[in-house]
């Protein structure tokens, strides 16, 4: 019997809001584009990304599956990176394509603006989600799937959306609590669901490559193909090991000079070594492997944080009543059928919008302000409410009342 | 007669109110036969044509510069290149020593200091020359912790100061009150001398208000409160917010913009959200200059909370720039503005009803602004002057006080 690895890469980058004061609402509708030389220049964070990120990965990547007909992954490519890198970086986001024309790359469906829309409209996160796969049809000329919403949040209702969406499959994190005894390295099926099937991230594995991959004082430092190898192969019974992360692991999150490159170059050598070893997409797993019990996940979840919940996000009053404030204004921004506003709108969903403002951790200076392009969660809270003041100014120009 | 005027900041490098106090103050007494030497902790062109202003620099010391925020650390470059920063105790100890050189080969009639930071050195100055010193006090300690005991040391500097002074001066008679509270000072030793304004110094506004969306917004109905102040204990602020909740339970249409810094910055964005009226609260951080003027201006009502206020300036800025004020009768502006709605700092439900009837209704608006105005044009820091003069010539002649 096989045994596979489903490596599974998320691909993102946000729309910053630049530094927006209130003296530019009702003047300056322009929230996005600040000065290149800017803490919060898009342009220059995504051209950084792409050198150090994308376009290497993407060469080793591709190496790989040239090298390794077994070789397999997915990604998952949101709407506001596909632009940028249309826009900045097309060469990198050619070098995305050639993996997908290789015919082992899986896109996820996910929604255009990473947003967590799903908790708030649902009319509109199936327009995003709408949207995204249209985009991926265009640019890398396959349809999605596999759902993954924003952040892997996911729960009962998520699943059971996707299922009536006709998926095949949905992903999440592979929280303790919910699997209990079980394990996440087997296809489950999600309660009061038909025909979908759930992916669970083995978060263990997983953060040892995106988390503690570099970290010097970490025991099992340094981490090589050959051991991490090791210790799949000790997991007799399972079927598949889901390997979720950001692609911004490779080069971005851990450095070129942690090695982490030359450990993605090995990986696939050692364990196709063995026998029966192999690497699946998401969906070939799903194809391949009969789910082996039924997973109920009332309340939500996500991968990040120790509590593993929306609070990252949504913890706070500042990011509840941002969030919240900015959904209110959806009937009224469609109804102007105004396009650009519609496309702010929706930049401003934007989960990390909401993480900048998360005041969690904020004394520890800890992985939140490593993500954060601004000196502290009340500034990006400034800067959000600022342009969700121009929004409504936009609107009162559309004739609305506000 | 010449004066030495010992002061701490003065304006454009102000962070409020007292800088702005001793420059009209000096203003009006360069009027009067008499001289003043102003000396500041730092180094800076005020562009002050009155008045002479020496920098008083520690030996070796080339520069002092400091940022707008008050309390803040100030940078010293030394002669060698190199620079230093220092705490403002560290810098109020610099400065004693700096002024104590200086006098050793100037001479003065007169020294009339300003607020704790200067009150050593004023001391320093009668111990080396005995000469008279008045204390001028703008706040005490007690004012800035909000009402709480607030720092030993400098509770230490201004009991010592206050009651070794020849005369001491107060910008109220709430000021007053405190300093006799707080030090044992006699009362017939403190004379009040109200602060004032002038207001021919009202900068004319042009027409484009910076705050082009709130205007969009006034045009929609909306009605605009603001604040203008460091965000701090001593201004009440978090009153001020939980009044604003129960204005908008009534008035939706109303936003409030706080304009200012501060240490309690962040903890009233996220008490704004969690009283569930972040969309009603605009903060803009500290403004100078047009955006300063253009918040007076665009407000229907100007709000000052203050839990203690020796004098309180902002509301008469307001009414100069056109709007009426709402202010704590814990202030000394109290004692001296009639048109304007007055409440107890802790009376939250009385300031939302108050708050509230003015943004729902205009009339109410233009007239208690009219009066008000009224008023703001016969206030000028020419009295203020006169009672100084008069102070100085006492302890000249060396009459009993």
């Amino acid at each position: 019997m096989s045994k596979a690895i489903v490596l599974y890469l998320h691909v993102h980058q946000p729309y910053r809001i630049r530094h927006y004061t209130v003296f530019d609402s009702g003047i300056d509708h322009n929230y996005f584009d600040a000065a290149y030389d800017s803490q919060t220049s898009n342009e220059r964070i995504l051209k950084k990304v792409a050198e150090k990120s994308y376009l290497p990965t993407n060469a080793r990547l591709l190496e790989l599956l040239r090298t390794n007909p077994q070789f397999k992954l997915s990604l998952s490519i949101t709407g506001t990176v596909i632009e940028q890198l249309e826009r900045w970086a097309p060469k990198a986001l050619d070098s995305f394509k050639e993996l997908c024309a290789t015919g082992r790359v899986e896109i996820v469906a996910e929604t255009y603006h990473h947003s967590l829309a799903f908790f708030y409209s649902r009319a509109e996160f199936e327009m995003q989600v709408e949207m995204h796969k249209r985009k991926v049809q265009a640019v890398f000329g396959q349809t999605p799937q596999v759902f993954r919403n924003t952040e892997l949040a996911y729960n009962n209702d998520v699943a059971h959306w996707a299922d009536k969406a006709g998926y095949k499959g949905v992903l999440a994190e592979g929280w303790d609590p919910i699997l209990n005894w079980r394990s996440p390295n087997y296809v489950y099926r999600p309660t009061y669901t038909d025909n979908i099937r759930l992916l669970m991230k083995n978060y263990k594995l997983s953060d040892d490559i995106a988390f503690r991959f570099g970290d010097q004082n970490w025991s099992e430092w340094p981490l090589t193909a050959d051991k991490f190898s090791h210790w799949l192969s000790e997991d007799k019974n399972a079927t598949n090991f889901n390997l979720f992360m950001d692609y911004e692991t490779f080069g971005e999150h851990q450095w070129s000079e942690s090695g982490i490159f030359d450990f993605l170059s090995h990986l696939p050598v050692e364990w196709l070594k063995t026998a029966g070893n192999t690497f699946m997409t998401v969906s070939e797993a799903i194809d391949n492997f009969e789910p082996v019990d039924q997973v109920d996940v009332p309340n939500t979840i996500t991968w990040a944080d120790t509590e593993r919940d929306l609070s990252a996000w949504l913890g706070n009053a500042l990011q509840a009543s941002s969030i919240q404030a900015l959904y209110d204004l959806q009937a009224d921004v469609i109804k102007t059928g105004d396009l650009a506003l519609i496309d702010d709108w929706r930049r401003l969903q934007t989960s990390d919008h909401f993480y900048y403002m998360c005041t969690k951790y904020f004394n520890d200076g800890d992985i939140h302000a490593y993500f954060s392009p601004y000196d502290t969660p009340y500034e990006a809270y400034i800067n959000f409410m600022n342009a969700y003041h121009d929004l409504k100014f936009r609107l009162i120009e559309h004739g609305v009342t506000v | 007669m010449k004066v030495l005027m010992l002061g701490w900041e003065l304006p454009p490098y102000n962070s409020g109110g007292l800088g702005m106090a001793c420059y009209q103050l000096c203003k009006a007494l360069s009027k009067k036969d008499l001289t003043i030497e102003f000396v500041l902790p730092y180094s800076a062109d005020h562009g002050i044509d009155f008045m002479d202003i020496t920098a008083a620099h520690p030996q070796g010391v080339a520069s002092v510069t400091r940022s707008g925020i008050a309390y803040d650390s100030y940078k010293y470059v030394l002669e060698d290149g190199s620079e230093e920063w220092l705490d403002i105790y560290d810098q109020q100890e610099l400065y004693e020593h700096a002024v104590a050189r200086l006098v050793e080969t100037t001479e003065f009639d007169i020294v009339h200091a300003h607020d704790w930071l200067t009150f050593r050195a004023a001391l320093r100055v009668k111990e080396a020359k005995h000469c008279p010193i008045i204390l001028h006090v703008h706040s005490v300690e007690s004012d800035r912790s909000g009402s709480r005991h607030g720092n030993p040391l400098v509770r230490e500097i201004e009991e010592m100061a206050l009651l070794a002074a020849d005369r001491v001066i107060a910008v109220s008679q709430h000021t007053k009150n405190a300093i006799m509270r707080d030090y044992g000072v006699p009362a017939d030793n403190i004379e009040v001398v109200h602060n004032s304004i002038e207001p021919g110094d009202i900068t004319p506004l042009d027409p484009n208000n910076a705050y082009h969306y709130l205007e969009t917004l006034k045009s929609q109905g909306w009605r605009v409160v603001v604040n203008i102040g460091r965000l701090t204990v001593q201004k009440g602020l978090p009153n001020f917010l939980k009044a604003a909740q129960m204005v908008v339970a009534k008035a939706p249409k109303t936003m409030f913009l706080i304009v200012g810094s501060g240490e309690q910055y962040y903890e009233l964005l996220t008490m704004a959200a969690d009283l569930g009226i972040a969309k009603n609260v605009l903060f803009t951080d500290f403004q100078r200059g047009k955006r300063w003027r253009d918040a007076y201006a665009i407000g229907d009502l100007f709000v000052m909370p203050s839990v203690s206020e020796p004098f309180g300036l902002t509301p008469l800025e307001a009414i100069g720039y056109g709007t009426p004020a709402l202010i704590t009768h814990q202030s000394g502006v109290s004692e001296i503005l009639q048109n304007c709605l007055k409440v107890d700092f802790w009376d939250i439900n009385e300031m939302a009803n108050q708050i509230s009837a003015v943004v729902q209704n205009d009339a109410l608006r233009d007239v208690l602004h009219a009066n008000a105005f009224r008023e703001f044009q016969g206030l000028s820091w020419t009295d203020a002057s006169h009672k100084i003069e008069k102070i100085y010539n006492r302890h000249l002649v060396g009459a009993a006080v």
